[in-house]
C-alpha cells in the first residue's frame, strides 16, 4: 500500500465541493416541486380577495407566474444563483431583505444555544459512557431523553414561566428592550454586535439578557442529542481493539480513557453537528415563536399565515441552502481532522 | 526440562531494559494449576482448567491447540486482560509476583516493560487518528518518563528499523500501512520497552504466507537479541517447528503433552499430538486425515481424561478417570497409556467400548 | 438522531402458513422482553407501561374524558367559566376560552395516536417498498432515489412538514389526514435508508443466488426471502420515530398548521395559546398538555432505546454471571469421577 500525502486531502476536498452542486441542484427542484403542486397560482392565493383582477394578473405577470412550469424553473434556479430569492407578494419585500434584517436574530440565537448544548451535553455524554449501567449513567440518560421529549416550546414556556413569571429575573420575549433596541444604530443587523461597536454595554448586556432563556430553551433540546450520541460513541470506543492494546502496552488508565477513548469517541462528533443543523433550525423556528425572537423562523411563520407563496418559497430555500452548505463545510472539517476520510 | 545455556547459541550480548533488573538464574515464568473460568448463561466455561509449566528466559514455548481449546485464554489471563466475569486461579509466578493474586495496579504495572502482548488481528490495534510515532512517545513516556525526545525517537527507529520499517515512515498514520507491515508496528511497539516475557497470539493467523515468514523469522532472532522469553499461541504446528525451541499441546483447557518440540514432533506420546501431526497437510499428502468427533464441550467436559470420546486408542480407565501426568524421557504427558500401571483398575486397560453415534437430534 | 446500525442479515425464509407466521411474529415480540436485562430491561418495561397507558388513554377517551374537546358549557347550559384553576370540578383547570383542559389532554391523546399510526403505515408502507425496489433493482432508479431521498431527509424535519401540510390544507383543508401525510413526506427516506441499505447487503447472500438459481423471479425474491430479513431494524426505527412524529406534530400544532381547532384537540395548538397565558401566570393551560407530550414521546423512546439496546449486536452487553472455582478438583489425582 502506497503512503498517501496530503494530496488526497486535495482531491477529497475538491471532489467533495464538487458534490455540492448536484446536492444542491436536487434540493432546489425538491422545494419548486412542492411549491408548485398547489393549485392557482401564488398572486391569487395570497391578495386574491384584495386587489382588482386586473391588478392580480399585472402582478402575475409581474412575478413571471404565466410562464411555463420550465421556463419558471429555470428562472428560479437564475435567481438562487445570483441570490435572488424573489420579492414578497403581500409586502413586496426581496426575500434577501428579509435574510439581511432577521439573519443576525436567528444566527445569535442558533450559535448561542449550540454553545449551551456542546457545554452541557458532550461532558455528560463523555461521563456516562464512562461510566456506563452506573446510576449516573442511568440519571444523565433520563436527562438526555427527557430533554428530546419536551418540545421546545414547551420547555421554553417552562422556562418562561419560572424564571420570568415567578421569579422575575430574566425577560422573555424580543431580543432586547425597545428603548435599547432604539438606541443602537443597525450597522451589521446583529444586535449584539452592533451594541459592542456603538460601544454600548448597557444595551448589550441588555440583549444577552434577553438571550439566556432562548439559547438555554434551544440548547437544551440539542444538548439532549449530543448527550447521546457521544456517549454511545464512548461506549464503543471503550470497547475498540486499539484501547485493549494500549491497556497491554501498560498506557495509565486515565490517559487511555481520555486520549484514545473520548478522543476517538467525539471525532465523529463534528459529523453529528452537520446531521443535526436540520433540528437546529427547526427548533429555532418554534423557539423564535415562543419568545417573540424577530429572526427568520418567525418571519417564515408571519408569511405562512398570510399565505405568501413566494416569501415561503424563498425562505425555504434559504434554509435549505444553508443546511447544504454548512452541512459541505462539516464535512470538510472532518476531512482535515479525521485522517481516515479521504477518497 | 533442558537448561537452555547449554544449547548452542549465536553469541550476542542479550540487550536488556533499564526495568528488567539483573538476570535471573531460574525461569521467567512458573505457571501452577491455572484455571480461568468464564460464567454464562448455561454454566460456568472452563477455558483453561490446570495448566502448569515454566518458560526460561530466552526460550520459546509454542502453545497449539484447536480453536476454542482455551490456549488464547491462557495467554490473556497470564496478562490480567480477561474480560469482565471471568474468574482466575492457580498461580502463575513472574519473578517475585503472582500474577494471579496481584492487585490490578501491579498488574497494570509491569504490562509494558516487563510483560508483552502481540495480538491477532494488527488491522485494529492502533488508533487510526494517531500517528506511529505518537503510538512510540506514548509507550515509552509512560514507562521511562526520563527519556528526551531525541532519545525516544532513536529508540522507535531503531525498533522499527528491527522490524523492517524504514525512519521515513515514522509519522505515518496507521491507514497507509498493509496488515503485515502493522503486525510489525505491534511487535516493534511491544519489544521497544524490552519486556522479558511476550505472549504472541496466533500473530500471523490474519497475514499470507509470505508476511508470516518474514514474522516468523523476526521473532525468530527475538530470543536471540533480546533475550526475551517467549509464548507463541498458534494452531499452526509449522510455524512451531520452525521457530519454537518447546511445545505444549492444549486440549480442553488442559496441557495433554508438553516437551522439546524435536522430541515432541518425532516421538509424540499423546494420542491427541499423533492425530495432530498426522492432520497437518504437506506436499506429500495425498489423503485427508482427520479427528472424528467434535470439539469437547468446555462447560461439561467429558469424564475421566478429556480427549477419550475422540482417542483410538482409548481404554476403559480414560473415561473413568483422569490420568495422571507422567515424564517420558524429556516430555511430560498425560495420558493413560503411559500412566501409572498401578493405579489401572482390573480390566482397566480394555478396548473402550463406544455407542455408536446415533442420529443427530438437532433440538 | 443516531440511526441504530443495520443487523447482519440471517436467512429467514418468510413460513406461508398463517398460524406459523403469527406465532413467529409473537414469539418475535416477545423475546426482546425476554432476553433484556438491567438498563435495558428498565426502559423497555417503563417505556412499555407508559405508553400503554397513553393508548389507552387514546383508546378510551370517550369514556374517560369528561366533556368534549370543543365544550365549554355543562349539558344543561352553565358556561364552564374561563382560567379556572384546577380543583374538583375540572381537573385540570379551564383555558381561555372555557375548554376543560383535562378533556383536552385525553382527547389530543386520541389526536396524536391516530395521527401517528396512519402516518407511519402510510411511511413504513412507502419506504419499505421503495427501499427493497431500489436496493434490489439497483442502477439508475435507485440512484435516483437515493438523491431524492437524501435531499428529503437533509430539509428539517418541521420545515419540510409545516411547507407539505400548508399545500396539503388547499387541497384537502386541515384534518388528522393532512397531519398525517405531512408527517409521512418527514420519515419516508429514514425507512428507505435502513431498508435498503439492509437489501442491498442481503441481496449479496448466497441464498439469494441460490434462489435465483432455482428460477425465482424478482418479486418473489424480493416479498419470501429479502422482506423478512431486512425488516429486523425496522422496529427499533418505527418506534422512535413515532416518538419524533409526536413531537413533529405537535410543531405542527403550535405553529398553526395540522389539525384545526375544529376538528379536533391537539397539544401543539393548546401550547400555542398557553404562551400568551404564561405572561399572566396562568400555567395550567400549558403545563398539562406538555406533560402529556412528554410523556408519551417518553414511553416511546425507551421502548426504542430499550430495543436497540437489547437486539443492537453492535452496543449490546453479554449479561455476566458470577462463577466460583472450587479449591481443589479430585479428578486431578487419578481418582474417581463423575
Amino acid at each position: 500500500m502506497s503512503t498517501r500525502t496530503s494530496g488526497s486531502l486535495r482531491t477529497y476536498l475538491l471532489t467533495r465541493l464538487l458534490l455540492f452542486i448536484p446536492n444542491v441542484l436536487i434540493i432546489l427542484t425538491i422545494v419548486f416541486v412542492l411549491m408548485r403542486v398547489a393549485p392557482g397560482d401564488p398572486v391569487s392565493v395570497a391578495r386574491g380577495g384584495q386587489l382588482p383582477p386586473e391588478q392580480i394578473a399585472m402582478l402575475r405577470r409581474q412575478a413571471g407566474y404565466d410562464r411555463p412550469l420550465l421556463v419558471q424553473y429555470w428562472e428560479y434556479l437564475s435567481g438562487v444563483v445570483r441570490l435572488d430569492f424573489g420579492r414578497t407578494i403581500t409586502d413586496s419585500r426581496e426575500v434577501t431583505q428579509i435574510l439581511v434584517t432577521n439573519g443576525g436574530a436567528t444566527l445569535t440565537l442558533t450559535l448561542a444555544a449550540l454553545v449551551v448544548a456542546v457545554l452541557i451535553g458532550v461532558p455528560l455524554g463523555l461521563l456516562a459512557g464512562r461510566r456506563r449501567d452506573t446510576t449516573l449513567d442511568g440519571g444523565v440518560r433520563v436527562f438526555g431523553i427527557l430533554t428530546y421529549a419536551a418540545p421546545v416550546f414547551f420547555v421554553g414556556l417552562l422556562l418562561q414561566l419560572l424564571f420570568a413569571r415567578t421569579l422575575g429575573w430574566l425577560p422573555s420575549s424580543s431580543q432586547a428592550t425597545p428603548i435599547m433596541q432604539a438606541r443602537v444604530p443597525t450597522r451589521t443587523h446583529i444586535y449584539l454586535l452592533d451594541a459592542l461597536l456603538a460601544g454600548d454595554t448597557e444595551a448589550f448586556f441588555n440583549g444577552l439578557q434577553h438571550l439566556i432563556l432562548p439559547a438555554l430553551t434551544l440548547g437544551l433540546l440539542l444538548s439532549g442529542v449530543f448527550l447521546r450520541i457521544v456517549r454511545v460513541n464512548v461506549v464503543q470506543t471503550l470497547r475498540d481493539d486499539y484501547v485493549e492494546a494500549a491497556r497491554a502496552r501498560g498506557v495509565p488508565e486515565r490517559r487511555v480513557v481520555i486520549q484514545h477513548a473520548f478522543r476517538n469517541a467525539l471525532v465523529p462528533f463534528v459529523t453529528v453537528l452537520g446531521l443535526n443543523v436540520a433540528l437546529l433550525l427547526g427548533g429555532a423556528i418554534l423557539t423564535e415563536q415562543t419568545f417573540n425572537w424577530p429572526g427568520v423562523g418567525s418571519q417564515l411563520v408571519r408569511y405562512l399565515q398570510n399565505r405568501d407563496y413566494v416569501a415561503v418559497q424563498g425562505i425555504v430555500t434559504m434554509f435549505a441552502l444553508a443546511v447544504v452548505t454548512i452541512s459541505l463545510i462539516i464535512d470538510l472539517v472532518n476531512a482535515i481532522i479525521d485522517p481516515r476520510v479521504r477518497y | 526440562m533442558t537448561d537452555p545455556s547449554s544449547r548452542s547459541r549465536v553469541e550476542v550480548r542479550p540487550v536488556r531494559g533499564p526495568a528488567a533488573g539483573p538476570p535471573p538464574s531460574g525461569p521467567v515464568l512458573t505457571v501452577r494449576d491455572l484455571r480461568v473460568w468464564y460464567g454464562t448463561e448455561s454454566g460456568p466455561v472452563r477455558a483453561v482448567d490446570g495448566v502448569s509449566f515454566e518458560l526460561w528466559p530466552g526460550e520459546t514455548l509454542g502453545l497449539v491447540g484447536e480453536s476454542g481449546c482455551g490456549k488464547s485464554t491462557l495467554g490473556r489471563g497470564l496478562l490480567g486482560l480477561l474480560p469482565a466475569g471471568a474468574k482466575v486461579a492457580g498461580s502463575a509466578r513472574y519473578r517475585d509476583t503472582d500474577l494471579v493474586t496481584a492487585k490490578p495496579r501491579e498488574i497494570r504495572a509491569l504490562r509494558g516493560p516487563h510483560l508483552g502482548l502481540i495480538f491477532q488481528e494488527p488491522l485494529t490495534r492502533l488508533n487510526p487518528l494517531l500517528r506511529i510515532s505518537d503510538h512510540f512517545e506514548e509507550a515509552l513516556r509512560a514507562h521511562e518518563p526520563d527519556l528526551s525526545d531525541e532519545e525516544i525517537r532513536r529508540r522507535a527507529l531503531e525498533a522499527l528499523r528491527s522490524m523492517g520499517i524504514p525512519p521515513t515512515r515514522y509519522r505515518a498514520y496507521p491507514h497507509e500501512f498493509s496488515g503485515g507491515m502493522r503486525q510489525r508496528i505491534m511487535i516493534a511497539l511491544a519489544l521497544v520497552l524490552r519486556p522479558s516475557f511476550v505472549v504472541a497470539d496466533e500473530p500471523t493467523t490474519a497475514l499470507d504466507v509470505l508476511v508470516e515468514a518474514q514474522i516468523i523469522r523476526i521473532l525468530a532472532d527475538l530470543r536471540r537479541n533480546y533475550d526475551t522469553a517467549l509464548l507463541f499461541i498458534t494452531h499452526n504446528l509449522g510455524i512451531v517447528a520452525e521457530a519454537c525451541d518447546r511445545v505444549a499441546v492444549m486440549y480442553a483447557g488442559r496441557i495433554v503433552e508438553q516437551g522439546p518440540v524435536r522430541d515432541v514432533f518425532a516421538r509424540p506420546q499423546h494420542p491427541y499430538t499423533r492425530e495432530l501431526l498426522r492432520s497437518t497437510i504437506s506436499l506429500s499428502t495425498t489423503g485427508l486425515h482427520y479427528i472424528p468427533g467434535a470439539p469437547p464441550d468446555l462447560v461439561q467436559p467429558p469424564s475421566g481424561c478429556r480427549f477419550h470420546p475422540r482417542c483410538p486408542q482409548a481404554m476403559r480407565v480414560c473415561r473413568e478417570r483422569f490420568p495422571r501426568a507422567t515424564t517420558v524421557g524429556e516430555q511430560r504427558v498425560e495420558c493413560w497409556l503411559h500412566g501409572p500401571r498401578e493405579l489401572i483398575p482390573d480390566g482397566g486397560d480394555e478396548p473402550l467400548v463406544r455407542e455408536e453415534a446415533g442420529v443427530v437430534d438437532e433440538s | 438522531m443516531a440511526t441504530p446500525t443495520v443487523p447482519p442479515p440471517t436467512l429467514v425464509v418468510a413460513p406461508t402458513t398463517g398460524r406459523t407466521r403469527l406465532r413467529r411474529v409473537l414469539r418475535g415480540i416477545v423475546r426482546p422482553l425476554r432476553e433484556s436485562h438491567g438498563v435495558a430491561r428498565f426502559m423497555l418495561v417503563t417505556g412499555l407501561a407508559v405508553t400503554l397507558l397513553m393508548v389507552g388513554l387514546a383508546a378510551f377517551a370517550p369514556v374517560v374524558a369528561p366533556y368534549g374537546f370543543n365544550q365549554v358549557a355543562d349539558a344543561d347550559g352553565t358556561r364552564f367559566g374561563n382560567h379556572v384553576p384546577p380543583g374538583a370540578d375540572h381537573w385540570f383547570g379551564t383555558s381561555v376560552q372555557g375548554l376543560d383542559v383535562f378533556s383536552r389532554v385525553v382527547w389530543g391523546a386520541r389526536t396524536a395516536v391516530a395521527v401517528v399510526l396512519l402516518a407511519l403505515a402510510f411511511s413504513l408502507f412507502i419506504g419499505v417498498l421503495l427501499g427493497i425496489v431500489a436496493g434490489f433493482v439497483g442502477r439508475w432508479l435507485d440512484r435516483a432515489l437515493v438523491l431524492v431521498m437524501d435531499a428529503l431527509y437533509a430539509l428539517p424535519a418541521l420545515l419540510l412538514a409545516i411547507v407539505v401540510a400548508f399545500l396539503l390544507s388547499e387541497y384537502v383543508g386541515g384534518g388528522v389526514t393532512t397531519a398525517a401525510l405531512a408527517i409521512t413526506a418527514v420519515y419516508v427516506p429514514q425507512y428507505f435508508r435502513v431498508v435498503r441499505a439492509a437489501t442491498v447487503s442481503a441481496k449479496e447472500q448466497t441464498y439469494v443466488e441460490a434462489a435465483r438459481a432455482m428460477g425465482a423471479g424478482p418479486v418473489t425474491i424480493m416479498s419470501r426471502y429479502l422482506l423478512g430479513n431486512v425488516v429486523h431494524s425496522v422496529p427499533v426505527i418505527a418506534t422512535l420515530n413515532a416518538a419524533d412524529a409526536i413531537l413533529t406534530l405537535a410543531g405542527l400544532g403550535f405553529l398553526g398548521y395540522g389539525i384545526q381547532p375544529t376538528e379536533a384537540a391537539e397539544w401543539g395548538y393548546d401550547l400555542q395559546r398557553a404562551i400568551s397565558d404564561a405572561g399572566a401566570g396562568i400555567w395550567w393551560t400549558g403545563l398539562f398538555p406538555g406533560a402529556a407530550i412528554v410523556l408519551l414521546v417518553l414511553g416511546l423512546t425507551l421502548v426504542g432505546e430499550g430495543l436497540n439496546e437489547t437486539t443492537n449486536p453492535a452496543i449490546r452487553v453479554r449479561r455476566l454471571l458470577p462463577v466460583t472455582i472450587p479449591r481443589r478438583l479430585p479428578e486431578q489425582d487419578g481418582e474417581e469421577t463423575r
